[in-house]
């Protein structure tokens, strides 16, 4: 599972998920739902760029 | 200031008032504001952030009165903004091109995008420090406070904190400092937190944490713009802790706009309810308060009540200005409630609804709508409707 950067510098890792908006470990930046937004600037999924 | 002011041992205020400015991009600032920029001279000289651009003459000169510029050895930009970056290549050219200008990694990002290739930039880790010989900076990646590229900088030896735009208050007046502008700092402070940082809340409550934790002493609080926190920085903090839990205290906003005064009216007898329990009410006509000052009254108050006519099967225009403002700035743990006459079809209550959802608000009224003009009866329910926010706000603080 790939990690993903918001244009603030945030990085989604699907490791760590986003435990204080309800998004467990393990979760692909893929299934997480549409109405995730980046929970340091606000940013909605599809500004993110995927890393490698 | 047309002159440098010496906030400690060798440690100056140089930066330059905006008196006559009245809207900084869409936030009124019928006191101006100033763009605050600081020279620390030590065996390295160092400038800290610099101004708006048409400034850069001003700052220069305010420089020129302690050192000939040309012998600052670092600059530091703890923001990006343009009101603290728009001078800094004009700056450089007279401190020296070649000299090093520090950010964070997200300003090193953002300075190259708004000058590519002009300045010689140098990215520092969060918790970096830089020497300059009688004392020591340290710097503090604030990301989100408010922007990517956010940062403060330390000084250990004099307990000093240089935190860009946290803590900040849109204010050009004669005072440099929060014991000589007395009690209204605070009503600009708090307008400044509620435009500026409300949205990022929980971000502040990190901070204050950390800065708790790590057991950091803050003896002055040097913001980029308005008075110097010298006297009781710890004033500033308690009421930022206070601001971003955003607890809310026993008050609700009423904001409304009307077309033939039948809103406006049902907007005074939902007051008079909410009055009638001893629950402050603010009555704010879109049309007549500014934006940013209705964000200034909304920051607190545990209720925001929308009063719209329906317009052209839609709300009024100037209520959705400041409904679109209001929601970017987040406000949490609110309750709502809409009223609002209309003529043949009204919409209005329920566009309102929608968007206090959309918000993530307690809806805590199904909403009032009256046809044409509110007779006795109306006016009665616009009372029992202010009676019933009144109470939900009373049992929640
Ligand atoms: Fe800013
Ligand atoms: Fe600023
Ligand atoms: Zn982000």
């Amino acid at each position: 599972m790939s990690k993903y950067e918001c244009p603030c510098d945030y990085v989604y890792d699907p490791a760590e998920g986003d435990y204080e908006n309800g998004i467990e470990a393990g979760t692909a930046f893929e299934d997480l739902p549409d109405s995730w937004v980046c929970p340091l600037c606000g940013a909605e999924k599809e500004f993110f760029e995927k890393l490698d | 200031m047309f002159k440098p002011v010496e906030i400690a041992p060798g440690i100056y205020s140089v930066g330059c008032r905006d008196w006559d400015i009245r809207d900084f991009h869409g936030y009124s600032t019928y006191e101006g504001t100033s763009y605050n920029a600081f020279l620390i001279l030590d065996e390295k000289n160092v400038l800290i952030d610099t101004v708006k651009k048409e400034f850069a003459q001003e700052l220069l000169d305010n420089i020129s009165k302690i050192i000939d510029p040309s012998d600052i050895d670092v600059v530091i930009s703890n923001h990006t903004e343009m009101d603290h970056s728009g001078a800094l290549t004009a700056v450089m050219e007279r401190i020296g091109k070649e000299k090093t200008v520090l950010c964070s990694k997200m300003g090193l990002k953002n300075l190259n995008s708004h000058f590519p290739g002009k300045l010689n930039l140098r990215a520092v880790d969060n918790g970096e420090e830089l020497n300059l010989g009688k004392r020591t900076l340290a710097f503090m990646e604030t990301k989100m406070l408010h922007w990517p590229d956010s940062m403060f900088t330390y000084v250990k030896e004099d307990k000093i904190l240089f935190s860009s735009d946290a803590f900040g208050q849109h204010y050009a007046g004669d005072c440099a400092f929060d014991d000589e502008i007395g009690d209204k700092v605070m009503d600009h402070a708090a307008k400044y937190y509620a435009n500026i940082l409300l949205n990022y809340s929980s971000r502040v409550q990190t901070l204050l944490k950390s800065v708790q934790e790590s057991g950091l002493e803050i003896g002055m609080i040097c913001p980029d713009h308005g008075v110097i926190w010298r006297d009781n920085p710890g004033a500033i903090i308690a009421r930022y802790d206070e601001w971003s839990k955003q607890d809310g205290v026993k008050k609700a906003v009423i904001i409304f706009d009307t077309m033939w005064k039948s809103t406006a009216t049902m907007a005074r007898e939902v007051a008079k309810g909410i009055e009638s329990r001893d629950v402050h009410v603010r009555l704010m006509n879109t049309r007549k308060c500014h934006r940013s000052d209705i964000m200034t009254e909304v920051l607190d108050a545990k209720a925001l009540v929308v009063g719209s006519p329906t317009l052209n099967n839609g709300i009024f225009p100037v209520v959705a200005d400041v409904l679109t403002y209001i929601k970017g700035l987040k406000p949490q743990n609110r309750m709502a409630a809409a009223f609002g006459s209309y003529g043949w079809s009204g919409e209005s209550v329920k566009i309102l609804n929608r968007e206090f959802e959309a918000m993530k608000m307690d809806v805590i009224h199904e909403g009032l709508k009256i046809q044409y003009v509110p007779d006795e009866a109306d006016l009665e329910k616009c009372f029992v409707m202010g009676q019933a926010i009144a109470d939900k706000i009373l049992d929640a603080c």
